[in-house]
Order: structure tokens, then C-alpha cells, then sequence
């Protein structure tokens, strides 16, 4: 087992010395990213508090905020109404942070079915539902929503039927997408919470659904 | 904002291929749509993209394709659409086009 | 012309679900780029983040993961402007490796 530096305690960079376990063999990209952000600490451009504060804010962030609202809006439709015109002020209004990158929800109903892609990159609202999936990053997903969406619902077990539109939405400018899923039947004596607990990230981006009935 | 084209109009994606930071996905250019929903001004990306302000900001227009506009060979019904954020100067309305 | 990270509707395989918990270093990636975005610094805007990766060629989206495309654009942007010199970069590199060597022994 490895020591640690005598000058452990004032060591002011917000990492261990040592490679974390979960990182894996080291890499350059390891090398370039630790060397990076020591000079820019060393420049006091941020500082290691800043570093420690943003990995704690990135590590807060997961689907339940997202959840959370797409509940409450099933249960308040004026709340509901609010959050299809600007998903970030609605999210302030129930003590959610969703960011300053706006977010625009969109909505499934009976007519349409929602799912949504960054083409061009990986565009995706990581302030509201935390860091995305891999898949949703990866070429495939990227190369093949946008031409033959159904087929890559299926992959995921979805089955949308032929009467109900399948809408994309491809995130080019500055706004993020979110899906407002339809609420479930049988849900009619849930709380905010139980109802929460059924949505899932991926019924937010689109490619599954809780039930279409 | 003072916008030239609003919802409902017909448009055309132009069918143009610089190089540079371009947020007009290939997939749509020459493709017509509808204009489905106004988005704010925005400084411009493909100027942003090289460090400058991208002002004046340009207008972003939500359009909305068919599928069957977009691909030959759509293998879905025929109301499946796709939905993009698209600036101004890469659109063109319809009428222009005499048909 | 299509430009290589302009793939929506090209042919490809399917979708991989398989999904990895984002490692310390990923995260790290992230924060640097959220610090130097934010409004306090403005050293670097998502444009011109994105450009920089696409910048990086076709071939980086087969050799390179995400977020090595990720430190490499934002390292890229931080020497264009002068934040950074290739030279201090090179030296801050030597040592982070030589401390992460050593501690490994």
C-alpha cells in the first residue's frame, strides 16, 4: 500500500495523489485533467473550494427533482400549465435549482408520443436530471432517433401504436428538452411522492413510457 | 422580437454546406417545414464559436418536419415528425419559391 | 459535405443500453468546464467548447471516450486564449504524472 505525501495537510488541490480506485489505469487524459485544473488554481482562475463544491453540485443532481415536478404538475394543472411555459421558473416555485439553461417540457398526450436527441452533440437538461446515460451520447442513438425513431423505441420495449404521432425533438440551440410523461391510470389516490416514484429518467427523455392507457 | 417569419408559416431550411460551428443539423438543410413555435432572440453560435459576442442576437424559430419530408424512405406513419430549433438566416419562406 | 459530429440520420448499429457510473476524473472534466463557463469567469461558452471538439477530426470519435473529448476541447480553447501555455502545460503534466507514479510504488 502506497504512503502519502508529508504534505498531506496542505496539500490545496481538491484530489487524492493517488489515482481513484474507479478510474482505472492512468491516462494521459487522467494527467492532462489534474495538470489542468492545478494550473488554473495555481492561476487562481477557480479554487480547489470552488472544484470541491462543483463536483458536489454534479453529484446532487440525479432524475427525482425531475420526477418531483413532473408529479406535481400531474396533480396541479395550473402548476402543470406554468411548467410547459418554463420548466425553470416552475422548478424555483417547488425549491428546485434546474439552472439558468432554459428548459422547455414537452408534453405526451394521446395524439403524440415525445422522445428527444442531441444530434450534434450530447445537449442535455443535466441541471434538472443530473449527468445523461451513456446511450443517449453514443453514435447510434445520435444517427438513428431522428430517421427511424420507432425502431429505436423498440429497442428500449416501447411500442407506440400507429395512431399516435411520434414527435423528436432534436436539441440544436440553446434550449434543453424534458418530456412530461402522461400520468398513469390507477393512480388516482397516490401522493406526490408515489407518483414520483414511477417516473423514470428514461420516460423523461422519451424512450420508455409508464402506461398509455 | 422582431422576427420575419411567425408560427404557422411555411419554410424552407436553406441548402447550404460551410464548414465552421453550425447548428443547422445536414439532416434538414433544403427540407421544408412549419413554423411551430417562436424561441427567443439568441447570440449567434457560429460566431460564439470563435470567441466573439454573436450580436446582434438572431431570431430562433422552432420548426416542425414530417417525416416524410425529411427521409425517402420513412418507414413509419405518415404523422411521425421531428421538431429542431433553427435561427433565421438559415430559413427561407416558401413563397419565394414561386409554387 | 457533412461534417463528421453531424450524424443524425446516418446508418448505425443498436443503441448499446449499457450505462457506466461517471468516474472521479469524468466528474472533474465536468466541473472544469462548468467553472469556466459560469458567469464569475466566462473563460469558456459551450460554443466554443463544441467547436473545439469538432474541431478535433473525425478520428477522435474512435479513439478518443467522451470526456478525453471533453479535456481535450476545453484544453485546446484554454491555450488558444492564452490561459494556459503549452509550455506550463507540459511541465504541470511531468509532475502531476511523476506524483501519480510515484505514489502508485
Amino acid at each position: 500500500m502506497s504512503e502519502t505525501h508529508s504534505h498531506d495537510d496542505d496539500w490545496p488541490y481538491p484530489h487524492p495523489q493517488q489515482p481513484d480506485i474507479e478510474d482505472g489505469p492512468l491516462t494521459d487524459f487522467m494527467i492532462m485533467t489534474d495538470a489542468v485544473a492545478e494550473l488554473l488554481i495555481d492561476k487562481e482562475i477557480f479554487s480547489a473550494d470552488d472544484m470541491r463544491r462543483t463536483l458536489e453540485a454534479i453529484d446532487s443532481k440525479s432524475p427525482a427533482e425531475g420526477a418531483r415536478m413532473v408529479a406535481h404538475a400531474w396533480l396541479d394543472p395550473d402548476f402543470k400549465a406554468r411548467m410547459l411555459e418554463d420548466v425553470n421558473a416552475a422548478a424555483e416555485e417547488i425549491s428546485i435549482d434546474a439552472g439558468t439553461i432554459p428548459i422547455l417540457a414537452v408534453e405526451n398526450t394521446k395524439d403524440i408520443h415525445n422522445v428527444i436527441v442531441c444530434t450534434l452533440c450530447s445537449c442535455y437538461p443535466k441541471y434538472l436530471l443530473g449527468l445523461p446515460p451513456d446511450w443517449y451520447k453514443s453514435r447510434a442513438y445520435r444517427s438513428r432517433l431522428v430517421r427511424e425513431p420507432r425502431a429505436v423505441l423498440k429497442e428500449f420495449g416501447t411500442e407506440i401504436p400507429d395512431d399516435v404521432e411520434v414527435r423528436v425533438h432534436d436539441s440544436t440551440a440553446e434550449l434543453r428538452y424534458m418530456i412530461l410523461p402522461m400520468r398513469p391510470k390507477g393512480t388516482e389516490d397516490m401522493d406526490e411522492e408515489a407518483l414520483g416514484g414511477l417516473v423514470t429518467r428514461d420516460c423523461m427523455i422519451g424512450v420508455t413510457v409508464i402506461d398509455r392507457d | 422580437m422582431s422576427a420575419r417569419f411567425t408560427v404557422g408559416d411555411r419554410v424552407r431550411v436553406r441548402q447550404a454546406y460551410p464548414p465552421g460551428h453550425v447548428r443547422t443539423p445536414y439532416y434538414v438543410r433544403g427540407k421544408e417545414g412549419v413554423v411551430s413555435r417562436m424561441i427567443a432572440e439568441h447570440p449567434n453560435p457560429e460566431e460564439r464559436a470563435y470567441g466573439r459576442d454573436g450580436l446582434p442576437p438572431v431570431p430562433v424559430y422552432r420548426i416542425l418536419f414530417r417525416q416524410n419530408d425529411l427521409w425517402q424512405d420513412y418507414q413509419g406513419p405518415k404523422g411521425d415528425t421531428t421538431e429542431l430549433d433553427i435561427q433565421e438566416h438559415w430559413l427561407g419562406p416558401l413563397e419565394e419559391e414561386g409554387g | 459535405m457533412r461534417r463528421h459530429h453531424d450524424m443524425g440520420g446516418l446508418d448505425a448499429g443498436p443503441v448499446d443500453p449499457a450505462e457506466h457510473d461517471y468516474t472521479p476524473w469524468e466528474k472533474r472534466v465536468d466541473a472544469i468546464s462548468r467553472l469556466l463557463a459560469g458567469k464569475e469567469r466566462r473563460l469558456l461558452t459551450s460554443d466554443e467548447h463544441r467547436r473545439a471538439m469538432e474541431d478535433l477530426g473525425p478520428g477522435a470519435y474512435d479513439e478518443l471516450s467522451y470526456y478525453e473529448r471533453w479535456i481535450s476541447g476545453i484544453t485546446n480553447i484554454l491555450i488558444e486564449k492564452g490561459v494556459i501555455s503549452v509550455e506550463e502545460l507540459g511541465g504541470k503534466m511531468e509532475v502531476v504524472k511523476a506524483r501519480w507514479q510515484e505514489a502508485q510504488e
